[in-house]
């Protein structure tokens, strides 16, 4: 919130002259009949994608010269707002001149690209950026129509934001190494939920798939499971911890203090035919309380309360924390 | 031609309000509750001005008529008073609003679900209204206030006000009512009508912006918003808006003068564009004529997307309006469309026309030639209103 956002807009006033001029006379508006494809020895392929309950609807007519795959002619019925209409307008322009295999490659972004005024500056305002997602889908409908296959094989990866075309795995990828935690740090790291918002959470614009509030919150359990793994692994391959002693968790100092007994305490107890075993352990901001008892030979020793003592504080002092007390009961 | 056909959302001033609220600028710009002559010398205008608002809704003088900045305030005062004077303390916990409150009402009462305040939205029927029945069986012991509204902005259509304030008086219950597109249009009064609180905004009516009203019957406690001084009897601090306040009370005195006009006229005018409208092929209307405010046709025009609609209109100098999710900033879908349900279609197809006693003959018969245009050149481009789609996606 700023400046720029207190006073509203009129959402008409960021569409592109482009945008405008497309709106209000569209070039490729109509529909191909079989005759005309006849006629001309081409292949008529139609193509639907949208519903009037959704909001948005297009047809897409191709005409495709087999011989070639290459797309001929491309014409459209929308019904939708002005930003549909342009948008379907601008990619039946696309398409002509490509073959099949090349129009499926573009996508929605070449279509808000080809609507600019100015390089620099979107054609339309974001919330007005899914207009262009169903030009491409339909022109995958289309395509799949033409090759008789399904229009999900032409998508290699599952994407979550379509507006933007961020996949799942590039926001689980931004999430992990730039230890995202918030749906605000992801839309800025990737533009996903800068448009229309649908893929932030349930109830938006339109149903998903996949919500980056899920995504955020999964990737986070599988980042905490994946730093725990890893700290069990470096806990059996006798390193220490990254994390400093102090601001370790409770399960955590006591292993790292278990370790250290293990490693450079128990065995010169055991050498004496004695041994101890760890109570309790009480952590304060001054003090972290050790209660130990000992065993065996140890037990009757009178430097176990002595100099025995003194060595495995001194131990521990220096390799955990100074605030280490060692209280034999 | 301009034509503004969207008087719902806002009105033009009336140059007999305008003309009233001049000399309050530069001449008469006293604070009216300095001891000196230059606060004094407004005195006579605002007394003028009040008697004009109690005379216009027949309210008692023992009653309070609190002028707000807007029916925002009025009703996020009403709402959130109750909550602190009812609620906070434990006595009650439940609030009652219909379905198609406009967001100055639900999102208040959201914002107070937030805080642990029961809420009850009332369903509506196909017409857009709420069934008695369904307002008795949400009452219980607890209830604290039932809010809804006079007639609905988006569809013109006029609530069951006296029977609804019957139903509350009988279980003790508070009983607001947001008049904002009722004033002007129908005949509002508050002793009739039983309400404890009601809420209206002088700019709906041919009054400046900026400036509200919030109706306090006698006896009602309700815990000021607004505190840091004395202004309205203690009721709401903040100096007082002067032109402001003359505006509304002349605004209001032309809007009662003018309900005949607004009856006959202006009914006349909407009349003649939505039976021209209506014999345009697949488009209807919700509600008949009588039942709702006489400026207001809300229409489904079939296969034609709202936005796109208002942009071929707007093209041609004609402002309206549109419940569709596309004109909206967030790209939500009207809860009015929605809520209304039975057809779905609505909530992408809807187009708004309210018209004012400003609207004239001329301006009509332009905005349905221009309309018949506009919906041969979008049919023409829309590609569900010759065939229906085989494919779309699911889940949607």
């Amino acid at each position: 919130m700023a400046k720029h956002d207190l006073i509203g807009g009129s959402i008409w006033e960021e569409y592109s002259q482009k945008v405008q001029d497309l709106m209000n006379n569209p070039t490729h508006m109509g529909q191909i009949t079989d005759e005309e494809a006849k006629e001309k020895g081409y292949k008529l392929v139609v193509a639907d994608f949208g519903a009037e309950s959704c909001g948005d609807a297009v047809r897409l007519y191709w005409l495709v010269d087999e011989k070639t795959d290459m797309i001929k002619e491309a014409k459209f019925k929308s019904f939708g707002c002005g930003t549909a209409i342009a948008s379907s307008d601008t990619m039946a322009e696309l398409c002509i001149g490509k073959t099949v295999d090349q129009a499926v490659k573009i996508t929605n972004i070449d279509v808000e690209k080809a609507m600019r005024d100015e390089p620099d500056i979107p054609a339309v305002p974001p919330q007005k950026m899914h207009c262009s997602v169903m030009a491409y889908d339909v022109i995958k409908a289309a395509a799949a129509s033409y090759k008789g296959v399904d229009a999900a094989s032409f998508e290699d990866e599952i994407i979550v934001c379509e507006c933007a075309r961020v996949s799942l795995g590039t926001i689980k990828e931004v999430i992990k190494i730039n230890d995202l935690k918030t749906i605000e740090e992801i839309t800025n790291y990737t533009k996903a939920g800068a448009f229309c918002k649908s893929c932030i959470k349930e109830g938006g614009h339109e149903e998903r798939e996949y919500y980056l509030v899920d995504i955020l919150k999964d990737t986070r359990a599988e980042m905490e499971h994946d730093k725990l793994v890893a700290l069990a692994d470096a806990k059996i391959a006798g390193t220490q911890s990254d994390v400093p002693f102090d601001q370790q968790t409770m399960v955590q100092k006591l292993k790292a203090i278990e370790a250290i007994i293990d490693e450079n305490i128990r065995p010169m107890l055991i050498m004496d035919g004695g041994n101890l075993e760890i109570i309790d352990m009480k952590d304060s901001t001054e003090t972290l309380d050790l209660y130990i008892r000992y065993m065996g030979a140890c037990s009757g020793c009178a430097s176990s309360s002595t100099g025995t003592l003194f060595a495995i504080e001194a131990v521990l002092k220096e390799q955990c924390s100074p605030k280490i007390r060692v209280l034999p009961i | 031609m301009r034509v503004y056909l969207d008087n719902n959302a806002t009105t033009i001033v009336d140059p007999k309000v305008y003309e009233m609220m001049e000399p309050f600028f530069i001449q008469m710009y006293g604070n009216p509750n300095s001891l000196h002559r230059f606060g004094s010398e407004s005195h006579p205008a605002l007394r003028c001005a009040m008697d004009q608002l109690y005379k216009g809704i027949n309210a008692r003088n023992e009653d309070d008529i609190v002028v707000t900045s807007c029916a925002t305030e009025s009703i996020n005062w009403v709402i959130k008073g109750v909550y602190f004077d009812h609620i906070v303390n434990g006595e009650k916990d439940h609030i009652i609003i219909s379905e198609v409150e406009h967001p100055a009402v639900s999102a208040t009462c959201k914002f107070l679900e937030s805080l642990g305040v029961k809420v009850t939205y009332l369903p509506v029927n196909e017409k857009g209204v709420i069934e008695l029945e369904s307002l008795k069986n949400a009452i219980t012991p607890t209830t604290a206030l039932v809010s809804i509204m006079w007639a609905n902005n988006e569809t013109g259509m006029i609530f069951p006000i006296e029977e609804i304030g019957k139903i509350c008086r009988e279980n003790g219950v508070l009983f607001h009512s947001d008049a904002v597109q009722a004033i002007g249009k129908v005949s509002v009064d508050v002793q009739k009508a039983g309400v404890d609180f009601m809420s209206f905004s002088a700019h709906k009516f041919h009054g400046p912006k900026g400036v509200g009203g919030l109706f306090i019957k006698d006896g009602q406690k309700l815990t000021s918003l607004l505190h840091g001084g004395e202004h309205m009897g203690g009721r709401r601090s903040g100096t007082l808006n002067t032109a402001g306040i003359v505006g509304m009370g002349m605004a209001m005195e032309l809007a009662v003068a003018n309900l005949d006009f607004e009856k006959n006229n202006v009914k006349r005018l909407r009349d003649k564009l939505e039976d021209a409208i209506l014999q345009i092929e697949d488009t209807f209307v919700i509600g008949t004529k009588e039942e709702r405010t006489p400026n207001t046709i809300l229409v489904s025009v079939k296969g034609i997307e709202g936005e796109a609609m208002l942009w071929d209109l707007n093209k041609n100098g004609i402002a309206a309006s549109t419940g569709s999710a596309c004109a909206s900033e967030a790209l939500e879908s009207n809860p009015v469309m929605e809520a209304i349900g039975a057809e779905a279609d609505l909530a992408h197809t809807a187009l708004r026309l309210s018209l004012s006693r400003f609207t004239t003959q001329e301006e009509i018969d332009y905005t349905i030639e221009i309309l018949k245009a506009a919906v041969t050149r979008l049919r023409g481009i829309s590609s569900t209103y010759s065939y229906a789609p085989t494919w779309h996606k699911s889940g949607l």
